[in-house]
């Protein structure tokens, strides 16, 4: 297994992972902690498989782009973590809960 | 195509950067000057709605415009592009944006708190919006959908009530996710093609290595679906959408549904060039699936801004709808499902700011206790009623224009199954849009009592309402810009197992 695929399969395994706990804990916290995994595990696949030309044998290091696109990434979700809990701290304090509930609807 | 793509577009680049910047430095100045909020940020929207119809004039003259930001090259620097899809959607927001700007500084009028956060809320909701139509990389689209989440979770939030909050976080958890899905997907692209351009990529995806391309399509459209809240992925549109204030919930209805039903147009257009039939055919029934769904609990709502949100998961479903229509050959369907966008957008805007009216009216959007609404706000009922007909799809409005190119495909390629349930789901759409018309001309058992509305705001709501009538007439004019398929989608090669037709 090569450098590159390994890392890749870190990421989506991260990915996998995160999107299960998205999915099944109530907790808003625990489901911003879940999207802060998964960008983390998306931005591993960004950066472990990223080159710039392909087919040619460049190391992984040469290609700056994908860092600055992935350091473009933690900034976007350092602001998305910050507003989610902005807002579960305003939903605790109205209500008491730190669960969205089952106001769906349907 | 019949807009020249090799035109210089002169007057295009300057245009493009003003959509983008008028608006951005008008939300920084409601920000620094939260008094000023109403008046500075009606004079950045009818600046910003002033240079998109420059733009979409110089892009109907000259033909795409391309600007590089900086000067720098395409793979590495930012292009911007505007072609006639871009300008079509642009030309939309800006109607709409300029409409609902107006009704806002009558119906924040009294309630400073929401005045100050929604002007620099909703101004750079507008930059993000225009920055998406006219982005030609996979990444900056990226940055701009984030925004656009940002921005639209925010303005749900604005009422600050727990339903409203609970509806903002649901909103930008989903957004989040689906940024997510999408951003994976601009990850394997950039693995198999080594950039993020899209006419570069376009170029490459044949190439390129298909497992890494068909997962990377998969991970980006399904990200793009939920946060287009096509079924099942509706669940967090009608509490986002019903809980918000007025001016937000048309905004948020109208313009960011449009926003990632764009994205995945571009991408399926021009990109991915056509994808594969049983993508398609997937996209088809879920679509199918949504306007009867949607349609359903909309006729089942007892909330009139419920009603409206489950109405749009409805007419979500009709712009896929096109999707196996489009790849079995009937490129007319693509202008059917814009021009249902673009006849939505308006007609949607027009519906919600008609809701806040009545719950402005009444204190309340219970439909059944409308009481006799149309004596007092005749204004506001004929704006409901106008835009219904175009959610119906009755001629002449848009909405006829666009139900009828997608049935034109539909009959042409015998699917009579999607003829029914088009026609289905404008008939469910009138049941539930007469439901709340036959309830306001009816007494109440209960006298409330009621407050006035400003005139600002029937007006708005009946011009929005009478440019979705209006844009039935206009199909000549407007048909050049959304000429969609054979002349890009025919270059590229098909994508998934099985494609083509």
């Amino acid at each position: 297994m090569t450098q590159p695929v390994f890392w890749a399969l870190v990421g989506m395994a991260l990915v996998v992972l995160a999107l299960y706990a998205l999915i099944v804990h109530a907790h808003l916290l625990r489901k911003v902690l879940a999207l802060n995994v998964m960008s983390s595990g998306v931005f591993l696949v960004f950066i472990g498989l990223a080159r710039r030309t392909p087919g040619e044998d460049v190391p992984m290091a040469a290609d700056p782009v994908p860092q600055a696109m992935v350091l473009t990434g933690i900034v976007v979700a350092v602001a998305a973590t910050g507003l989610a809990l902005a807002l579960i701290v305003r939903l605790r304090v109205l209500t008491g809960r730190t669960t969205l509930g089952d106001d769906t609807g349907d | 195509m019949p807009l020249d793509p090799s035109g210089p577009g002169l007057a295009g680049p300057a245009w493009m950067l003003a959509v983008v910047f008028l608006p951005l430095a008008g939300a920084l100045l409601c920000f620094l000057l939260p008094r000023l909020a109403a008046p500075v940020g009606l004079v950045a929207a009818a600046l910003t709605a002033a240079s998109t119809l420059a733009l979409t004039l110089a892009v109907m003259a000259d033909g795409t415009a391309r600007t590089q930001l900086g000067g720098w090259a395409a793979p590495l620097g930012i292009l911007w592009r505007a072609d006639g899809l871009s300008v079509a959607l642009l030309a939309m927001t800006a109607a709409v944006g300029v409409t609902v700007s107006l009704y806002a500084t009558a119906y924040f009028r009294n309630d400073e708190h929401e005045r100050t956060f929604f002007w620099p809320l909703w101004l750079l909701l507008w930059t993000a919006l225009n920055a998406l139509f006219v982005s030609a990389d996979l990444f900056n689209l990226y940055v701009t959908l984030e925004l656009l989440g940002f921005a639209a979770a925010s303005l749900t939030a604005l009422g600050g009530s727990a339903a409203a909050l609970t509806g903002a976080i649901r909103y930008l958890l989903v957004s989040v996710l689906g940024s997510l899905s999408y951003l994976l997907g601009v990850a394997l692209i950039y693995h198999g093609c080594g950039t993020v351009d899209l006419a570069l990529v376009a170029a490459c995806v044949p190439d390129a290595p298909r497992p890494a391309m068909q997962v990377a399509a998969g991970a980006m459209i399904a990200g793009l679906l939920l946060k287009t809240a096509l079924f099942p992925f509706h669940f967090w549109l009608p509490p986002a959408h019903g809980s918000a204030p007025a001016p937000v919930s048309a905004v948020l209805s109208a313009l960011v549904v449009k926003a990632s039903f764009y994205l995945v147009l571009r991408l399926w257009v021009d990109v991915l060039g056509g994808g594969g039939r049983w993508v398609a055919e997937l996209l088809g029934v879920l679509g199918a699936a949504a306007v009867l769904w949607g349609s359903v609990l909309a006729l089942r709502q007892e909330r009139l801004k419920l009603l409206i949100a489950y109405s749009t998961v409805a007419q979500v479903g009709y712009l896929f709808i096109a999707f196996p229509l489009a790849v079995a050959g009937g490129a007319v369907a693509w202008t059917g499902a814009l021009y249902l966008a673009l006849a939505h957008g308006l007609a949607k805007a027009a519906m919600f700011l008609s809701a806040g009216n009545l719950l402005r009216f009444g204190g309340h959007d219970r439909i059944a206790e409308l009481d006799s609404a149309v004596h007092r706000l005749p204004l506001t009922l004929t704006a409901f009623a106008l835009a219904g007909v175009s959610i119906m799809g009755l001629p002449p409005s848009g909405g006829f224009i666009g139900k009828w190119l997608l049935l034109e495909a539909a009959f042409e390629q015998e699917r009579f199954g999607l003829v029914a349930v088009i026609l289905l789901g404008g008939v469910l759409a009138a049941a539930y849009v007469f439901k709340v018309v036959g309830h306001a001309f009816t007494p109440a058992a209960r006298e409330r009592r009621i407050r006035a509305v400003p005139p600002g705001m029937e007006w708005s709501a009946l011009l929005l309402a009478a440019a979705a009538i209006v844009l039935g007439l206009t199909l000549p004019l407007i048909s050049p810009l959304l000429q969609l398929g054979p002349a890009s989608a025919a270059s590229a090669v098909t994508l998934a197992a099985g494609g083509g037709a």
